[in-house]
């Protein structure tokens, strides 16, 4: 049949394309098994004897993994935290009381999005110096937080919007007043679209570079300035960066596979469901 | 159980979301709408839609705030009074049931707020389940139940708060057509047994005909008539109402009022107003151009000339519905299009030209301008505008 | 029972308990939106205030005494800077080409995955991985083990067919950020086009296949329009983000070879943390802010164009 034909060659050229895509990925994880005389080779060798070497000595106590996961993992889960908490009641508000006025505050909100991250750069370096906030953990969460409220706040709207006006005024009827129907009515009813919410500001959080790179120096800092730390490391330790790396782009990667369609729709301020 | 009293309400939205300030010139959604109800009635708003009759409901609900005039609900003014507070409970045309609750939950909800104690809340859940039959379904969450159990579980949400009045904004149409005829009757019953004062919005005619004491028809935010459904029928204030109550709808003719204030003329279609009509208003209309509206069911099949008839109009059949019990037959006379109600067993077929007949007292007649329905004896209260 | 007829509304009464009624819930509205109003102003409004004020300033870290209203001294000097300029175009010339790779690549793949196939989930998912890749882990996996003259993966291929090798970052720095980014951003175009692929209402489909359309003019009569606010909405977000693209460059290129890969971001970093000319970089962070916005104001109508259609439901 010709139209199985076609599906077979479409399945050779979307298997091709998926395989290109993955593969400096793939090609990242194969390294992270390897020796680093295999690794650092003219030839690339694709059949070898995987090792966990590196990963033991990227996980050693003396490495330091673990004092950057730590912070990655602590920066991004209280800033994701503390945005759902600051986020949650703006876009209440917003979706559910709207005015002239808040819907102005939401498109404000939006727009500080794109101030980009320089523009607002030195002088919060130079605040953060003179609080001692520089390379300390609370510091770097309020720029995480700062940097994932405008999108949180409207993918919560969005969420929230969702949800019928008619069960929110059914919930003025019998009496609840607007923290208890936000409390026993909304949130229940919008759980699903909170966890998408945090689980892309999450993402974003960990992934964030340029404040990680600017604002700390060891404290506080996080995976981004440990993998960045190799950046010199000039074929030296190719084997143990991939294997760092690996430890630190699975979990997000893994999440970003459950999360795929949740994050069209916050990414794009709900314009895409 | 309360009297509900509304004065002079109006709503106009201004500014609104999209802050154009044309807005709040535009025609108020509800207009000066006045209206007492007696305590344990049923009163129904109707009309056709954004004629304002849901709008009003949600003022007196307080989801809409009233712009203008007073809203007292058991003689307490409550223009500012938040929707909670107003003892009123509500029955959502989606439902709006809470769907992470189940549905004793949901029954529930009111009183858990109120901090009743558990074992008042159980014992009036149970009793609004088994008035309503649902006691089998308290554990399931709505998604699990069928739309005519949601709609159970909804009302018995309303019952368990033992208000003083009864919202319904609509509350069948989201049922099919049989399922609505039987809980049409449900309500009405549960009303009989609860007599606590009752409003309802439909825009069908016919739930408003079956379930209202008293019927209040809108049109454009205002209260066309106010009326029992046997007068609303019998005695339309205007055309708007003559049309809209009543299936099929009564058929328009513009007739000219004879010299003698008593014959009415068409092309070819003749009538004599009865002495239903005070001869004052013919009076004033001699000469001058009236609608005249017809029931179909009020027309008959005359056999013969139409010459000798005092009231006939004759006409080309244009389509005939045979439905059994009655035929249907439409037909063009004078311009107009006819429809008539004839006996089942009436044989008349497309192209033929038939002759119908009414009784005089079955006239209703229109003022061209106002459109205001012209008085008939014995008059009550029904005036021009 | 009565019958009335309303009167002509002449609205006498009752128009004390009108507007300010609807303050009784209204109340709660601005305590639950300060916390995050605050929070943006404070992290977000007042330093970019700050930012303005110190481009107006003389100010070096290196040199405290010499402190004192600038004028518009630090954007001439900006003016003047082959380097800002350098920056500015190549920060252009990064966020056009990426926009034109990752729409163009991100469409062509979007139709590749509305296609049926054996596994189509799967690839899909394998597709679109890089981009939650981090950003510094993308600019060295890419530096060392792909792009790295001697010993990367492209450079042995090229051996392989008999090619001279590339020292890619050396000769065509920008090219090869161009790539990494795209890598990366790639999968964001072909996620959402794809999403928007498949909002696209099947009977619309096969409406125009009724009506004897070819491939071709299906495509660009159906799906093109359709895709028309997706497509809007990608590019927007992509400039936003390229405009401000820095951690590849930081773990790749450190803004070199020379000024080659220096973008405004970059720019402003060396300016604030090597040259502690916070005046000077202040005034390249409001260029910065202001190219963003340029970007940004498409956007925002967008956005506030949605809400109006939205909350007239």
């Amino acid at each position: 049949m010709n139209a199985q034909r076609s599906n077979i060659g479409l399945a050779v050229v979307g298997w091709l394309v998926a395989l290109i895509m993955f593969f400096p990925i793939l090609w990242m994880v194969l390294t992270a098994f390897k020796t680093e005389q295999t690794a650092f080779s003219t030839t690339p060798e694709f059949l070898f004897s995987p090792t966990l070497e590196s990963f033991r000595t990227a996980l050693a106590q003396g490495a330091g993994y673990w004092h950057y996961a730590f912070n990655s993992f602590f920066t991004a889960m209280v800033s994701t935290l503390l945005g759902l908490a600051l986020a949650v009641p703006a876009a209440f508000a917003m979706a559910f009381y709207p005015s002239k006025r808040t819907d102005f505050t939401l498109v404000w909100m939006v727009s500080t999005k794109f101030i980009p991250a320089v523009g607002v750069l030195i002088p919060i370096f130079l605040i953060y110096k003179s609080l001692g906030l520089i390379d300390n953990d609370w510091g770097l969460i309020m720029l995480f937080t700062a940097m994932n409220l405008p999108i949180m706040v409207w993918m919560v709207y969005s969420y929230f919007r969702d949800v019928p006006k008619d069960i929110v005024e059914a919930a003025d009827i019998d009496g609840a007043s607007t923290m208890q129907t936000m409390f026993r009515v909304i949130l229940p009813l919008a759980l699903p679209g909170l966890a998408s919410t945090g689980l892309l500001a999450l993402i974003l959080a960990w992934n964030e570079s340029f404040w990680s790179l600017t604002m700390t120096d060891h404290n506080a800092a996080t995976l981004a300035v440990f993998i960045a730390s190799f950046k010199s490391a000039e074929g030296l330790f190719w084997a143990k960066m991939s294997a760092a790396s690996v430890l630190t782009v699975t979990p997000i990667v893994v999440l970003g596979w459950f999360a795929q369609r949740q994050m069209v729709r916050g990414l794009t301020f709900g314009a895409v469901k | 159980m309360a009297v509900v009293e509304l004065k002079n309400v109006v709503k106009r939205y201004g500014g609104g979301l999209t802050g154009k300030a044309a807005r709040s010139e535009e025609a108020p959604a509800v207009d000066d709408f006045n209206l007492v109800t007696e305590d344990g009635e049923f009163v129904v708003l109707v009309g056709p839609s954004g004629c304002g009759k849901s709008t009003t409901m949600r003022m007196i609900a307080g989801l809409e705030d009233n712009t203008e005039g007073e809203i007292r609900i058991g003689g307490r003014d409550v223009s500012d009074v938040a929707a909670r507070d107003r003892d009123i409970a509500m029955v959502f045309q989606s439902y709006a049931l809470y769907p992470h609750m189940s549905v004793f939950e949901n029954m529930a909800f009111s009183l858990r707020l109120k901090k009743a104690p558990k074992s008042e809340i159980d014992q009036r859940v149970n009793e609004a389940a088994s008035i309503l039959d649902i006691t089998h379904l308290l554990d399931r969450k709505p998604r699990a139940l069928s739309g005519g159990q949601r709609q159970r579980v909804a009302l018995g949400r309303a019952i368990v708060r033992q208000p003083q009045v009864f919202l319904m904004d609509e509350p069948l149409s989201n049922l099919d057509a049989k399922l609505r005829v039987d809980m049409r009757a449900e309500i009405v019953k549960l009303h009989r047994k609860l007599g606590v004062t009752t409003f309802y919005v439909t825009h069908d005619q016919t739930e408003a005909m079956t379930m209202g004491q008293r019927i209040v028809v809108m049109r454009d935010g205002r209260i066309q008539q106010i009326d029992t459904p046997n007068a609303l029928y019998a005695r339309p204030a205007n055309m708007f109402v003559a049309g809209f109550i009543g299936t099929p709808s009564m058929n328009f003719m513009k007739m000219r009022v004879g010299d003698d204030t008593r014959s009415l003329k068409g092309e070819t279609a003749r009538f004599r107003a009865g002495d239903a009509f005070t001869g004052d208003l013919l009076d004033s209309h001699r000469g001058q151009e009236v609608w005249v509206g017809i029931r179909p069911e009020h027309l008959q099949h005359h056999e013969g000339d139409a010459g000798a008839l005092e009231n006939g109009l004759s006409g080309t059949v244009d389509v005939v519905e045979p439905l059994g019990s009655v035929t249907m037959v439409q037909l063009e006379i004078d311009g107009h299009r006819i429809t008539a109600q004839l006996e089942g067993d009436t044989r008349a077929r497309s192209g033929d030209t038939i002759t119908l007949t009414c009784e005089s007292a079955r006239l209703h007649l229109f003022d061209v301008v106002s459109e205001q329905a012209l008085a008939r004896q014995p008059v009550e209260s029904a005036a021009t505008a | 029972m009565t019958s009335e007829v309303t009167a002509k509304g002449t609205g006498t009464a009752g128009s004390a308990s009108g507007q300010g009624a609807s303050r009784r819930r209204r109340a709660p509205v601005k305590r639950l939106m300060a916390p995050a109003v605050i929070f943006l102003l404070v992290w977000m409004i007042v330093p970019l205030g700050m930012t303005i004020y110190y481009s107006f300033q003389n100010y070096n870290l290196m040199m405290p005494m010499m402190r004192g209203f600038a004028g518009i001294g630090n954007y001439a000097i900006l003016l003047t800077d082959a380097t800002f300029w350098d920056a500015l175009g190549n920060t252009l010339v990064l966020v056009v080409a990426c926009l034109a790779v990752t729409v163009g690549l991100g469409l062509l793949l979007a139709l590749l995955f509305n296609a049926t196939f054996i596994g189509r989930g799967v690839a899909r998912t394998l597709a679109i991985s890089p981009f939650f890749v981090m950003p510094v882990v993308t600019g060295l996996i890419w530096k060392n083990m792909l792009f790295h003259p001697v010993y990367g993966l492209i450079s042995w291929a090229m051996r392989s067919l008999g090619l001279e090798p590339i020292d890619w970052l050396a000769h065509h720095p920008m090219l090869s950020i161009i790539i990494m980014i795209s890598w990366e951003w790639t999968p964001f175009a072909l996620l959402i086009l794809l999403t928007g692929l498949q909002s696209l209402p099947e009977d619309q489909i096969e409406a125009v296949r009724l009506d004897g359309a070819n491939r071709w003019q299906e495509f660009r009569h159906i799906v093109i329009p359709h895709l028309g606010q997706v497509l809007y909405v990608v590019v927007m977000l992509e400039s936003i983000f390229f405009l401000t693209s820095f951690a590849e460059i930081y773990a790749t290129t450190s803004g070199g070879p020379g000024t080659a890969t220096t973008n405004l971001p970059y720019y402003i970093y060396l300016n604030a943390f090597f040259q502690y000319d916070i005046g000077l970089s202040s005034a390249a962070a409001i260029g910065a802010v202001i190219l963003a916005n340029i970007f940004a104001i498409f956007l925002i109508r967008f956005v506030a164009g949605n809400l109006n259609a939205g909350s007239a439901r």
